[in-house]
């Protein structure tokens, strides 16, 4: 069977449109599905047409020109925007990408294609601390969609804290707004920065050009301050923000009356699908999980691509130089005269040099297992409090897996996207050591998800209706190979 | 020194601990996983004598049955200090005083048939088992409604099996130890989670302890208990039990907020697939709720090895197949899915013994999809080998040096 | 927020600063309707901002505690903000676009079989058994 495409683009963001348009316009036939209504992914999210916006660009860097490219990419390729990818198999030389079309109608769509790019973002990474499930509590990352997408400001008294330099953007575009912001609070403070070379400029604030807007509206902007409780009846009413020490045990509290809280603690690539067609991974020094790539973003499995926050959480500018060069890449392989272009090399790598350096200097340190309580829910959807995962750790779970197994944690309708990562933690490791864990106990950086990091693998990455699941019914199954190497390697102990 | 090391925390290698232990035996249990990392993690939680026709096997499931309802029963350990609900369920609701702190339910198992001529050999299949205790009812199809109100209208009857039940394995397995180690042993850590087994410790033929690698453990005796890898563990001791993975694929839906279906359901095709020497793909509903408010919906067997990459066909007809049992699922969403490999031998009975090539070494591995259930009986025969009892059921049936006949 | 708020232009110190920072000039607004009340919505809003918009901050309680529960990633990874819309449900608040006519549902799910009244009786589970108490209906 011919497949559908020579190349399937998922996601809808800087990497992917800039993907997509690079291999189409090497004269590819190109699809790029993302499950949002419009392009944009989360950077550029942009509002409903209904606003009829004259200035969108108002909150965002760069938004004409990735609203050009998007322009470009409509004649040259497929959109298919509201599609919702669950499931990616790749069989021989074709991948196989099942969606769902429209937002509540969930109707089945199958597209084929003979390579496949996946750029599929990233989310926020939240920590659980008492009162984390208040309503009014939100990530950064739901914020800064309601005010880009649906031109809401999320309250009116915000706090906004977590770690990492996304938090000002978030914070300055919600003061823009109209929000009253009564502080940042970055938990990893200022002081670790000036030591990296790329930040020398010291002050992060300013070096990312938030500074000016933030003292416009008068907001502080405080390093080493952590939100260590959240406090309501039904809903937030206040908070308790903590001086913290260098390991982010708290020092010194104070409450502050506000409405909203905006807080998280970095990104987690969405990794789902690469997981699925065993794409090897790479673990960070500091714990975060990514896919491997070569420099012409080339995953470890045959014809997958891999490009932005997949690759590394690194934001747009990166992602679209990822994007490009997959592009390039692509037609490349498909026998399409494309002449290296190593200045977009370079640039790609000294972005990511600079990414790696952001996420070297925003760790998550270890003492916020300190603000949690026994009856602290960490897993939201299952409720499963501190003590039930301490539990499951004292009756034999050693990893984020057989803790979920134990105690329900990770097992509800999110997968553990939310929990994950402070599961894993608790669990006395690291996401990234369940990694090599999960691989057959591979040391260094590498991990090879064939045993799968347990905390990734999600065979159905979004619902499905069993009734759509039933169409697939007819197909027949594809005979299994006889197994694989990372499995059969095992040694023979127990059951 | 302990008196005997199981190798294997699953459901099994936890009953044989759990059993010894009361038997007076000073246990550890070493895994180089976690607690109930491998098949017993990826089971449903099986406690059936519905599918299984007259003979050892059967014997065995009546025996295990019966011990599982006494387990549950029998106030858990650890259920005074354990107020938060924690592990027990979802959040507050179930503690772990309810189902012996493993979600035990009596549900029943209710078998429907598709059309007369599956009823005709349902019903006889039932009364056949019935001759030696399996208890079962006749259920006509205006009845099935009865049992499960959202059953699909168009099916010819069933028969209901109240012995039927269900537990929480991972918990089950966990909690078996956890009793072994605190209320029998000698106050000695019983469990030894990341520890791997590279060898055998031997006194001439006789097994006298494991080498493991982080250090060697000296035992009376070693039970084998490594489930899909029984067979590569027993090679080690230069025995040869073949155990070969038959892969299984559970979905599992978003939880719903009433309970949908009620009992163990199962079309009787099951019975036969269960049965099956086929190597290819078989697949025949088994669908269930759960405490947490999901329905688990199985069972599917492929000889593919140890492959864990997901088959969408595979989980197609499942789901096909849950929605013809139960049409009002077709619009409620699967939220996951996941794949283990059931450890089964040629003859699809388990290896319960000790092994005359390897003595000391005693088997108890090889129980396809219904470790779960055959747990608790596995345990305490084991456990009367141990202690030089006379066991209460005939093992020669399961004893593990029977593929050698035949050989050359 | 009042309709008067949905025009960049209106003026005085209704005006949304949102709007104004974009120069939006919204279309008119249609209203859904949600538990038997009324939200506006701008057209192209999901319904997850349009509830955040009128003020409401948690729309659903969990399954086992009770919790009340609203947005909390905003992308559709959480899954904390499931409402039912026109009966379907399990849909999330903050994907999902409202449309005119829209009636939203933020009781539970529902199995949509008017099941309530069979919940409980010939199940024989035990007592405290999480699913049993899922029949009533938060």
């Amino acid at each position: 069977m011919t497949p559908d495409y020579d190349l399937a683009v998922i996601g809808g963001g800087p990497a992917g449109v800039a993907g997509a348009l690079t291999a189409a316009l090497a004269g590819l036939g190109v699809v790029l599905i993302d499950a949002a209504p419009r392009l944009g992914g989360q950077y550029f999210r942009r509002p409903a047409p209904g606003f009829r916006a004259g200035r969108p660009g108002a909150l965002h860097h760069g938004l004409d020109r990735f609203t050009r490219q998007c322009e470009d990419l409509a004649g040259r390729a497929d959109v298919l925007t509201g599609h919702r990818v669950w499931t990616v198999e790749r069989d021989g030389g074709a991948v196989t990408v099942r969606c769902l079309a429209g937002d509540r109608e969930e109707r089945p769509r199958t597209v084929t294609a003979r390579r496949l790019l996946i750029a599929a973002g990233a989310h926020d990474r939240p920590l659980p601390f008492p009162g984390w499930d208040l309503p009014g509590v939100l990530t950064p990352g739901a914020a800064q969609a309601l005010l880009k997408g649906d031109l809401v400001v999320a309250g009116r008294r915000v706090v906004v804290a977590g770690t990492g330099p996304f938090l000002l953007p978030v914070a300055a575009g919600l003061a823009a707004a109209g929000a009253h912001v009564l502080g940042v609070h970055e938990a990893g403070g200022r002081t670790g920065l000036a030591r990296h070379p790329f930040l020398a400029a010291g002050k992060l604030a300013e070096a990312f050009g938030y500074g000016a807007r933030l003292a416009r509206h008068r907001v502080p902007y405080r390093g080493r301050q952590a939100v260590v409780e959240a406090h309501g009846d039904g809903a937030l009413t206040h908070v308790t923000i903590a001086d913290l020490d260098r390991d982010w045990n708290p020092v010194a509290t104070r409450t502050v009356a506000c409405d909203t809280l905006a807080c998280g603690y970095g990104f987690v690539a969405q990794l789902d699908l690469p997981v699925q067609l065993g794409c090897a991974l790479r673990a960070d020094p500091y714990g975060d999980l990514a896919v491997t790539v070569d420099a012409g973003m080339r995953t470890s499995v045959p014809g997958v691509y891999a490009a932005g926050e997949t690759t590394g959480v690194g934001g747009a500018v990166l992602a679209e130089a990822e994007g490009r060069l997959a592009g390039r890449a692509v037609a490349a392989d498909l026998g399409r005269r494309v002449p290296p272009d190593p200045v977009l090399s370079r640039r790609r790598d000294r972005l990511a040099a600079f990414a790696r350096a952001l996420g070297e200097a925003y760790p998550v340190r270890p003492g916020w297992r300190g603000w949690l309580r026994d009856d602290t829910p960490v897993c939201r959807c299952e409720e499963v409090p501190l003590a039930a995962v301490r539990e499951a750790l004292e009756l034999g779970a050693t990893d984020a897996r057989s803790v979920k197994l134990l105690s329900r944690a990770g097992m509800g309708w999110c997968q553990g996207r939310m929990c994950g990562y402070a599961v894993s933690c608790l669990a006395g490791g690291s996401p990234a050591g369940d990694a090599r864990a999960g691989a057959g106990g591979q040391g260094g950086g590498e991990a090879r998800p064939g045993a799968g990091p347990a905390a990734f693998h999600r065979p159905i990455a979004q619902p499905v209706r069993l009734g759509d699941l039933a169409g697939t019914a007819a197909e027949p199954p594809r005979p299994g190979p006889p197994g694989t190497p990372a499995e059969v390697s095992h040694p023979p102990t127990e059951g | 020194m302990p008196d005997i090391v199981v190798v294997g925390a699953g459901i099994i290698g936890a009953a044989c601990a759990h059993y010894a232990a009361r038997a007076g035996l000073d246990v550890a249990v070493v895994d180089r996983g976690p607690v109930a990392g491998g098949t017993t993690g990826a089971g449903e939680g099986n406690v059936l004598v519905s599918d299984k026709e007259p003979g050892p096997e059967l014997d065995l499931a009546l025996l295990s049955n019966r011990l599982w309802r006494e387990l549950a029963a029998s106030p858990d350990g650890d259920g005074g200090r354990d107020g938060t609900g924690a592990a027990g369920g979802s959040g507050g609701g179930t503690g772990p005083e309810g189902g012996g702190g493993f979600e035990f339910e009596e549900k029943g198992g209710l078998v429907v048939a598709e059309n007369a001529r599956v009823l005709r050999e349902l019903t006889a299949f039932a009364d056949l088992a019935g001759k030696h205790g399996v208890e079962h009812v006749a259920v006509t199809a205006d009845g099935l409604r009865d049992y499960e109100p959202h059953l699909a209208a168009d099916l010819a009857g069933g028969v209901f099996y109240p012995q039927d039940a269900q537990v929480q394995p991972m918990l089950a397995a966990a909690r078996l130890l956890r009793r072994g180690a605190e209320r029998f042993g000698g106050g000695a850590p019983a469990l030894r989670t990341g520890v791997t087994v590279t060898g055998f410790l031997r006194d001439g033929d006789r097994v006298t302890g494991v080498r493991t690698d982080r250090g060697d453990i000296l035992a009376g005796a070693v039970v084998n208990a490594a489930g899909t890898w029984g067979g590569e563990l027993a090679a080690l001791a230069g025995a040869r039990v073949p155990i070969l993975p038959r892969r299984g694929f559970v979905l599992v839906t978003e939880p719903l907020d009433r309970p949908l279906v009620r009992h163990k359901v199962y079309t009787a095709a099951y019975v036969t697939a269960v049965a099956s020497d086929s190597a290819g793909l078989e697949t025949s509903a088994v669908v269930e709720g759960t405490p947490a408010g999901t329905v688990l919906i199985g069972a599917s067997r492929e000889r593919t090895g140890f492959d864990r990459t997901l088959s969408v066909p595979v989980l197609g007809r499942l789901a096909a197949q849950a929605v013809a049992l139960f049409p009002a699922l077709a619009e409620r969403r699967a939220i996951r899915a996941y794949c283990g490999f059931r450890p089964y031998c040629p003859d699809h009975l388990p290896v319960i013994g000790e092994d005359p090539r390897a003595p000391g070494l005693y088997h108890a591995c090889g129980h396809e999809g219904a470790g779960i259930g055959l747990a608790p009986a596995t345990g305490h025969l084991i456990a009367q080998l141990l202690t030089g009892h006379r066991p209460d059921l005939d093992l020669t049936p399961f004893r593990p040096d029977r593929f050698e006949e035949g050989l050359p | 927020m009042s309709g008067a708020d949905a025009t960049a232009d209106g003026g005085g110190a209704a005006v949304n600063p949102a709007h104004r920072l974009v120069r939006a000039r919204p279309e008119p607004e249609f209203a859904i309707e949600v538990d038997g009340g009324t939200v506006p919505v701008i057209p192209g809003q999901t319904i997850g901002a349009a509830l955040y918009g009128a003020g409401i901050r948690s729309w659903r309680t969990t399954r086992s505690g009770g919790r009340p529960r609203g947005l909390f990633c905003g992308i559709g990874v959480c899954f904390d903000c499931l409402v039912t819309v026109n009966g379907a449900p399990s849909l999330r608040a903050c994907l999902t676009e409202a449309r005119p006519g829209d009636r939203v549902s933020t009781r539970t799910a529902g199995s949509g079989e008017g099941d309530a009244g069979h919940a409980r009786e010939g199940t024989r589970s035990p007592g405290g058994d999480g699913a049993g108490e899922g029949g009533v209906g938060r």
